[in-house]
C-alpha cells in the first residue's frame, strides 16, 4: 500500500517533468525500428550482426527477443541502448532518433554491473546523482525503489555481500530510478539458478505492472519468454533477422501455473521447432523385439 | 596432553600459535647461525665471515646509536627526504598514470621516454642529480623521487587500463559522461592498484635512500651507513641496514593500511574469492 502510493507520486512527478520539458509525447516508450542493419568488426573481419530488422513496439509493451546464441540479439539491444551505431536504417524512440546512451533507456546485463565500491543505496541513487539531485533526496528515492524490489534493509551492504538474485534486483532498481521509457534487459536472469530465476521473473512482472515502462528482454530460455512477454520476436542465426512474431494473450497477472497449461506447452513446442529445426528430425524408436537401438546407432541415424 | 585435556583452548588457535612459534624459531636460528659464523670467522672460500660483525657487536652498536642524540637527527633527515621524494612521486605519478591510462595519444606521447628512464638504477642518477639541482638536499630528494615514481606510475596505468568496460558502458546509460565517468568509475575502480603502487613506491624510496645520501650530508640513516663503511665501523653498517629495512617495511605497510581504510569493498571481494 505504502509502496504503491510512493510509486504513484514518483510517476506523477516523472510525467510532470516530461510535460514541463516540452516536446515529449504523453505516451512514452514507443520504439520504431526501420530496416536496421548493424555491422560489427573491422576490415576483413567485419560481418553483419543484424540485418534489415523492422519492428514497432508500443508504449508499455513487454517484448521478448528469443534466438540462438550469436544471432545478434544483444547487438540489437546495444543499438537501442546507443552503444552501437547502425550501419543502415533508423531507430526512433518516441519519434526521436537515438544518439548515444541515455538514462531514458536503462540497461540490465546478465552479469551485474553494480559499482563494487558503492553501497547498495548509492548504487541505486547513482542516476539521480548524475542528474544533480541532492544527497538526501536521492537517498529517499533510492530507499523507495529498494523497497519496491524487496531489498529494504540492505541499503548499507556492498554488492559483493549480496546473492546473484539480489544483485540483479539492485541493478533493476538502479535503472528504474531514472524513470526510463524503455528497459533493455540482456538475459538478466541467465546466470541465476532455476528457483531464483522464477522468483525474479515474477518480481519483474510485478514491478513492470506498476511502472509500465516498455521492456525489451533478451533471452534464449523459451519458458521465460513465454511467461513474461506480450509479444515474442524469434530471431534467426547470424545474420540476425526476425523470423517470427508470436503474440501472447495469456491473462495478467500471470502465475507460474501458466507454464504447465496446454496452450503454453503448445507454443513452447512451436518455439522449439523454430529455434532447433533439426529437433524435428529425431527418428522414432524402431519397434523391435530387441528393444531400442544402442546409443551410437541412434546418433548415426540422426 | 595438557592442551588436549583443557577444552577451553581451540585447536585452530593452537595451530596458529604453533605457526608463530615456528616463525620465531626460524628467525632465532638465523641469528644464531650468523653469531656462530661471525665469531668463528668462518671462511667458505667463496664467502668469508672474517670481517662480518657478530650480532652482539651489532646490538652493542645499535645501543650506542639509540642512546646518542644523533639518532633523531639521522632519522629526521632521512624521513624528511623520503617524505618529500614520495610526495612528489605521488603528486606526479598518479595524475600522469591516470592520463596515460585513459588516453592513447598521451600514452604514445609520454610513455616511451618514461620507459627509457625506468630501468636506470638510482646510483646512475647521482652525477646528473648533482649537476641538475643547485642544492645537494634537492638532489637527494630527487633520487628518492625517482625510486618511488615508477611503481606508482605503472600501477596507476595498470589500474586504469584494467577498468571493466561494462562498468563504463553502464555508467553512460545511467547518465554519466566525460568527467563523471572519470571521477565516479575510473578513479574508484583503479584505487586498489594506486594504493598498491603507493605502498611499493614507499618501499623503493627507502631502498634508494643510501644511494641518495651517498651524495653528501652530515645526517641521514643512509649517510650513517655509508660513512660507517668509509671509516670501517663495521657493526654500524649493519645497524644502518637494519634501521632502513625496518623503517622502510614499516612505512610501506603503513601506506597500505591507510589506503585499505578507504577500500573496504575491495577486501570483501578478495576474501570471497
Amino acid at each position: 500500500m505504502n509502496t504503491s502510493s510512493v510509486l504513484e507520486r514518483r510517476l506523477d512527478s516523472a510525467a510532470g517533468l516530461a510535460s514541463s520539458s516540452a516536446g515529449h509525447a504523453t505516451g512514452t516508450g514507443e520504439i520504431e525500428i526501420r530496416n536496421l542493419s548493424i555491422r560489427l568488426g573491422e576490415g576483413r573481419q567485419a560481418f553483419e550482426a543484424v540485418q534489415e530488422i523492422s519492428l514497432s513496439i508500443a508504449p508499455g509493451e513487454f517484448i521478448c527477443v528469443l534466438g540462438p546464441s550469436g544471432c545478434g540479439k544483444s547487438t540489437l539491444l546495444g543499438a537501442l541502448a546507443g552503444h552501437w551505431q547502425p550501419s543502415g536504417g533508423t531507430i526512433r524512440l518516441d519519434g526521436q532518433p537515438i544518439a548515444g546512451p541515455h538514462p531514458d533507456r536503462g540497461l540490465v546485463f546478465q552479469q551485474h554491473t553494480l559499482f563494487p565500491w558503492k553501497k547498495v543505496l548509492d548504487n541505486v541513487a547513482f542516476g539521480l546523482k548524475m542528474k544533480g539531485v541532492g544527497r538526501s533526496e536521492r537517498h529517499t528515492q533510492a530507499r523507495e525503489l529498494l523497497e519496491l524490489v524487496g531489498l529494504a534493509g540492505f541499503e548499507d551492504r556492498y554488492p559483493v555481500q549480496l546473492s546473484g538474485g539480489m544483485q540483479q534486483r539492485v541493478e533493476i532498481a538502479r535503472v528504474l530510478i531514472n524513470n526510463p521509457r524503455v528497459m533493455l534487459m540482456d538475459e538478466p536472469f541467465g546466470a541465476l539458478d532455476a528457483q531464483t530465476r522464477l522468483k525474479m521473473q515474477e518480481l519483474l512482472l510485478e514491478v513492470w505492472a506498476r511502472v509500465k515502462t516498455t521492456i525489451m528482454f533478451i533471452t534464449h530460455d523459451i519458458d521465460e519468454a513465454l511467461f513474461l512477454a506480450d509479444r515474442i520476436l524469434v530471431m534467426s542465426p547470424r545474420p540476425g533477422r526476425i523470423i517470427e512474431e508470436i503474440r501472447l494473450d495469456f491473462a495478467r497477472p500471470r502465475h507460474p501455473d501458466l507454464m504447465t497449461s496446454p496452450h503454453f506447452t503448445q507454443l513452447k513446442r512451436h518455439c522449439l521447432a523454430l529455434l532447433h529445426p533439426t529437433s524435428n528430425l529425431v527418428p522414432l524408436e524402431r519397434l523391435s523385439p530387441l528393444g531400442p537401438p544402442p546409443f551410437d546407432h541412434k546418433n548415426f541415424a540422426v | 596432553m595438557q592442551a588436549l585435556s583443557t577444552p577451553s583452548i581451540q585447536p585452530a588457535a593452537l595451530r596458529l600459535a604453533a605457526r608463530w612459534l615456528l616463525r620465531a624459531l626460524s628467525l632465532v636460528a638465523c641469528v644464531a647461525a650468523w653469531q656462530w659464523a661471525s665469531t668463528r670467522q668462518v671462511d667458505l672460500g667463496l664467502v668469508t665471515f672474517q670481517n662480518v660483525p657478530s650480532p652482539k657487536d651489532v646490538v652493542d652498536a645499535a645501543g650506542v646509536l639509540i642512546a646518542s642524540p644523533k639518532l633523531g637527527q639521522h632519522l629526521g633527515a632521512s624521513i624528511g627526504r623520503v617524505f618529500f621524494g614520495f610526495a612528489a612521486a605521488t603528486a606526479i605519478g598518479i595524475p600522469l598514470g591516470l592520463a596515460i591510462g585513459r588516453s592513447r595519444l598521451l600514452e604514445d606521447l609520454l610513455l616511451p621516454p618514461l620507459e627509457m628512464l625506468r630501468p636506470i638504477p638510482a646510483v646512475a642518477w647521482i652525477p646528473l642529480a648533482i649537476l641538475m639541482f643547485p642544492s645537494s638536499e634537492m638532489s637527494m630528494v630527487y633520487i628518492t623521487f625517482i625510486g618511488a615514481l615508477f611503481p606508482i606510475l605503472l600501477n596507476t596505468i595498470h589500474g586504469v587500463e584494467g577498468v571493466d568496460p561494462r562498468l563504463v558502458a553502464s555508467s553512460r546509460s545511467l547518465g554519466a559522461g566525460g568527467w563523471t565517468i572519470f571521477t565516479e568509475v575510473i578513479l574508484p575502480a583503479s584505487a586498489p592498484f594506486i594504493v598498491t603502487g603507493l605502498s611499493i613506491g614507499m618501499g623503493t624510496a627507502w631502498f634508494c635512500l643510501v644511494t641518495a645520501e651517498m651524495i653528501s650530508g652530515q645526517f641521514g640513516i643512509g649517510y650513517y651507513t655509508w660513512a660507517s663503511y668509509t671509516i670501517q665501523n663495521y657493526p654500524e653498517i649493519v645497524v644502518g641496514m637494519l634501521f632502513i629495512g625496518v623503517i622502510g617495511m614499516g612505512s610501506s605497510v603503513l601506506v597500505k593500511k591507510i589506503g585499505d581504510l578507504f577500500l573496504p569493498w575491495y577486501h570483501m571481494q578478495r576474501k570471497k574469492r
